[in-house]
C-alpha cells in the first residue's frame, strides 16, 4: 500500500530525511524507533504533507498513487492518517463541528451524500466507545483543556471516525500514564483489520507490548539502518542505540 | 478661523429650511434645533487631527451632495413584504423605519404590548405624550459635545420610540427594521429613544438595510434610560451594501442594579462609525458591550466606546472582534474611565482581530483611566492571521483548506455571538455569518434577517 523510495526531505533548507526506503504491506504493522533527531517525526510530517517540509528527492507512492503530489486533505481522503503527536488545540471549533466537516468531506470524496445529524451522532457515540471518550470531551472545542493523555485518546478516536488504511501513531505513547496508554492501545488494536496497517512511531518497547509489531525499523540520521522482526525492539529496550551505532561504522 | 467646507452647506440649508423641518415634526423635537445647529457650527465636523475622530473621515462621509426629504415624502414601500418574514422560530413584534421616517408597526403590535407600554414613531409620541419624550429627549445625547449629535439633533423629523414602564416585562422580543430606500442618493437623521423605568425589561432587535444602488448617509443617535434593576438588551445588526455610510451614537444611561446588554453586529456595510457612550450611574450597574464586525473589499468598520464608570460595584464586560479580508479597514478604540468613588468596579476590555489578508488593517486603541483604588480592571487586544497549526490539522483529517478556514474564523467570533441572549437570533446570525465568509452574501437584498 506504501512505498517509499529514497525519499530526501528537508526543513528551512537542513535536510533531516537523507533516503528513505519502506514498504508497507496491508495489514502489516510496523514500527520505527530511533534516537531523538534521527527524522521520526518528520517522516511522518512528510508522509501527510506538512507544508514546511521540502522533499528534494525520491518518491512514496499509496496504493498507486503518488502520495506527494496529493493535497494533505486528499491524503485523508485517500486513507492515511496521522495520530499527532502534539495534537493542536482549536478554540471555538466544537469537535462534533469538527468531526462533521472530515466526515463529510471524506465521503464528498468518494461521492457519498453526507450523513444526516442522526447518523452522524450515532456514528460519533459508537467510535468514542472505543477509546472511552466522554460525551463532556466530544461537546467541547478540539482539544482545548484536554489532558495528555484526554488529546490522545481524542487522536484515536478520530481515527475511528475516519476508519484509514494506514494509520501513523506519532509518539502516542509520549505523555501518557498506564492505563491511558492501555486505552489507547487497545483502541488501535480495536480498529485493526485484516486489510489496514499502522505505522508506530516510538521510543519506547512499552507501547509494543499493547500494538504487536510485525517488523520493526530503527531510523537514525535520516536513514533507515536497520529493518527486523519484533524481537528488535526488545534488544534497543535493553541496550540502546550504540550497538547500532557501532554496527554502522561510527 | 475654521475653514467651514463640509459644514457649509448643512449650515446654509438650515438656515433655508429650519420652518420647513419643524412642520414635518413635533414641537419636542423642534425645541433643540436651533440651539444644536448653533453647537454644529462651532464645533464642524471632526477631522482625523482630533481623538475621537482619528480612524474616519467624517468631513469626507459628509462632502457629497445628497439629498434630504426634509418634506417627508413617503417612499413606496411594501411593509407587508417586510412583515411576512421574520426570523425563524423567533416570534418579534414588528416596526419598520424607511430612511428616517416611521412607515408601520406589525398589525396589532399594540394590542399586543403590556398595558402601558407606548412603541411606534417617535414624532406621534411627542405628539401625543409631549411631557414623557420632552423629560427625556435629547438629555442625554448632548449636541455640545459631539457634532454628529448636534447636526442629527438639528436634522431629525421621526424616528423610533418606546416606553416601558415601571415593573413591566416585555415577554416578546421587539424588532425595528431600518431601510434605505429612495430613488436617488439619500441622507438620512434618524433617532430612537428607549426609556425602561425601574424593573423594566426589554429586548430590541434593530437591523439596518439598505434596499436601492445609491449612496446613502445616515446619521442615527439613540438615547436609552435603563432605571433601577431594568434590563434591557438591544442587538443591532447592520447588513447594508458598499454605498451606505453609516454614523452612530448610542447614549446610555443605567441606574443602580440594572442589566444592559447592547450588542453591535457589522455583517455587511460600506463605511460605519459607531459610537457608544455608556455611563453606569447607579451602583450596582452590569453592562455587556459586544461587538462584531466582518468587513473585506474596501469596507471600514470604526467603533469608539466609552465606559463611564460613576458608581461603584459596577462591572462592565467589553468585547469586539473583527475578522477583516481584501482591504478592509477595521479600528476599536475603547475607553473605561472609572471615576473617584467608583470602587469595586470591575470592568475588562478585549478586542481581538484576525487580518486575512496582508491589506487589511486594523487600528486597535485601548484605553483605562482608573482614578479610584479598589478596582479590577483589565484590558487586552491582539491582532493577528489564522492559525496555521489548526489550519494543517483540519486537513490532515480531510478538511479543504477553504472549509476549515471557514470553520476557524466563525469559531473566532463564536464568543460574540455566544453573548446573544434569544437563541433563535443566536442560530440565525451563526448562519449569516456562515454566509458571509462564503462570499454568499455580496450585497443587501432586503431584509436577510427574515427571510
Amino acid at each position: 500500500m506504501l512505498e517509499i523510495k529514497n525519499l530526501h526531505a528537508s526543513i528551512h533548507g537542513k535536510e533531516i530525511l537523507k533516503g528513505i526506503d519502506l514498504t508497507v504491506k496491508p495489514g502489516e504493522v510496523h514500527a520505527i524507533m530511533g534516537p531523538n533527531g534521527s527524522g521520526k517525526s518528520t517522516l511522518s510530517n512528510v508522509l501527510v504533507g506538512h507544508p514546511a517540509y521540502q522533499v528534494t528527492q525520491g518518491s512514496a507512492t499509496f496504493y498507486g498513487k503518488d502520495l506527494l503530489a496529493l493535497s494533505p486533505e486528499d491524503r485523508s481522503h485517500e486513507g492515511l492518517f496521522l495520530s499527532f503527536q502534539y495534537p493542536v488545540e482549536i478554540p471555538g471549533v466544537s469537535m462534533t463541528n469538527f468531526m462533521r466537516a472530515a466526515i463529510n468531506e471524506h465521503r464528498k470524496y468518494h461521492q457519498l451524500p453526507p450523513l444526516n445529524a442522526s447518523e452522524f451522532l450515532k456514528l460519533m457515540k459508537e467510535k468514542r466507545a472505543i477509546v472511552e471518550l466522554d460525551n463532556k470531551l466530544a461537546n467541547r472545542s478540539v482539544n482545548e483543556g484536554f489532558s495528555g493523555g484526554e488529546k490522545k485518546r481524542n487522536e484515536i478516536f478520530q481515527m475511528a471516525m475516519l476508519e484509514p488504511r494506514l494509520s501513523i501513531l506519532d509518539e502516542t505513547d509520549s505523555g501518557l500514564d498506564i492505563d491511558a496508554l492501555r486505552i489507547v492501545a487497545e483502541g488501535v488494536n480495536k480498529l485493526k483489520r485484516p486489510d489496514t496497517s499502522v505505522i508506530v512511531i516510538t521510543h519506547y518497547q512499552r507501547l509494543l507490548d499493547y500494538i504487536r509489531p510485525d517488523i520493526v525499523h530503527v531510523l537514525y540520521k535520516g536513514r533507515i539502518v536497520k529493518t527486523e522482526g519484533p524481537e528488535l525492539a526488545l534488544k534497543l529496550e535493553k541496550q540502546g542505540y550504540d550497538w547500532i551505532k557501532e554496527e554502522i561504522g561510527e | 478661523m475654521k475653514d467651514m467646507g463640509a459644514e457649509q452647506q448643512y449650515i446654509d440649508l438650515f438656515e433655508q429650511c429650519a420652518q420647513l423641518i419643524d412642520s414635518g415634526s413635533a414641537p419636542s423635537l423642534n425645541a433643540p434645533r436651533r440651539r444644536a445647529m448653533q453647537a454644529f457650527a462651532a464645533q464642524g465636523f471632526p477631522t482625523l487631527r482630533q481623538e475621537e475622530a482619528r480612524y474616519t473621515d467624517v468631513p469626507a462621509l459628509f462632502a457629497p451632495d445628497y439629498g434630504l426629504n426634509l418634506r417627508r415624502t413617503l417612499v413606496p414601500t411594501s411593509a407587508a413584504e417586510v412583515f411576512q418574514c421574520e426570523v425563524p422560530n423567533m416570534s418579534t413584534q414588528l416596526y419598520l423605519v424607511v430612511n428616517d421616517i416611521f412607515h408601520s408597526a406589525s398589525p396589532a403590535a399594540a394590542q399586543q404590548l403590556p398595558d402601558g407600554v407606548l412603541a411606534g414613531s417617535l414624532k406621534d409620541m411627542a405628539l401625543s405624550h409631549p411631557a414623557l419624550v420632552e423629560k427625556y429627549y435629547g438629555r442625554l445625547a448632548d449636541p455640545g459635545s459631539d457634532a454628529l449629535t448636534a447636526l442629527n439633533t438639528a436634522y431629525c423629523q421621526d424616528g423610533f420610540f418606546i416606553y416601558v414602564p415601571r415593573g413591566v416585562r416585555v415577554p416578546r422580543v421587539q424588532q425595528l427594521v431600518n431601510l434605505n430606500h429612495a430613488g436617488a442618493d439619500l441622507m438620512s437623521h434618524r433617532r430612537l429613544l428607549i426609556i425602561l423605568e425601574d424593573g423594566a425589561g426589554l429586548s430590541l432587535l434593530s437591523c439596518d438595510h439598505s434596499l436601492d444602488e445609491h449612496q446613502f448617509l445616515t446619521t442615527q443617535i439613540c438615547e436609552i434610560y435603563v432605571g433601577r434593576g431594568a434590563s434591557f438588551d438591544l442587538y443591532e445588526l447592520e447588513e447594508t451594501h458598499h454605498l451606505t455610510r453609516r454614523c452612530s451614537n448610542v447614549y446610555l444611561r443605567q441606574q443602580a442594579d440594572s442589566r444592559v446588554l447592547l450588542d453591535s453586529l457589522t455583517l455587511h456595510n460600506g463605511i460605519s462609525r459607531n459610537r457608544v457612550h455608556a455611563t453606569l450611574e447607579g451602583p450596582g450597574a452590569d453592562l455587556a458591550l459586544m461587538g462584531m464586525a466582518i468587513s473585506d473589499k474596501q469596507q471600514h468598520v470604526d467603533n469608539l466606546t466609552f465606559i463611564d464608570h460613576r458608581a461603584p460595584r459596577c462591572s462592565s464586560r467589553e468585547l469586539y472582534k473583527y475578522v477583516l479580508e481584501g482591504e478592509a479597514t477595521g479600528a476599536f478604540a475603547g475607553k473605561i474611565l472609572v471615576r473617584p468613588g467608583a470602587q469595586q468596579t470591575d470592568a475588562q476590555q478585549t478586542n481581538k482581530n484576525l487580518c486575512m489578508t496582508r491589506t487589511a488593517r486594523m487600528y486597535s486603541q485601548p484605553q483605562l483611566e482608573i482614578y479610584a483604588d479598589d478596582v479590577k480592571c483589565s484590558h487586552g487586544s491582539s491582532t493577528g492571521r489564522l492559525d496555521e497549526n489548526a489550519l494543517f490539522y483540519m486537513q490532515t483529517r480531510g478538511i479543504a483548506p477553504q472549509e476549515a478556514r471557514l470553520l476557524l474564523m466563525s469559531a473566532f467570533v463564536a464568543d460574540v455571538i455566544g453573548q446573544v441572549r434569544i437563541p433563535a437570533l443566536a442560530d440565525r446570525l451563526r448562519h449569516l455569518v456562515e454566509l458571509r465568509f462564503r462570499g454568499e452574501m455580496e450585497k443587501c437584498r432586503g431584509c436577510k434577517m427574515c427571510k
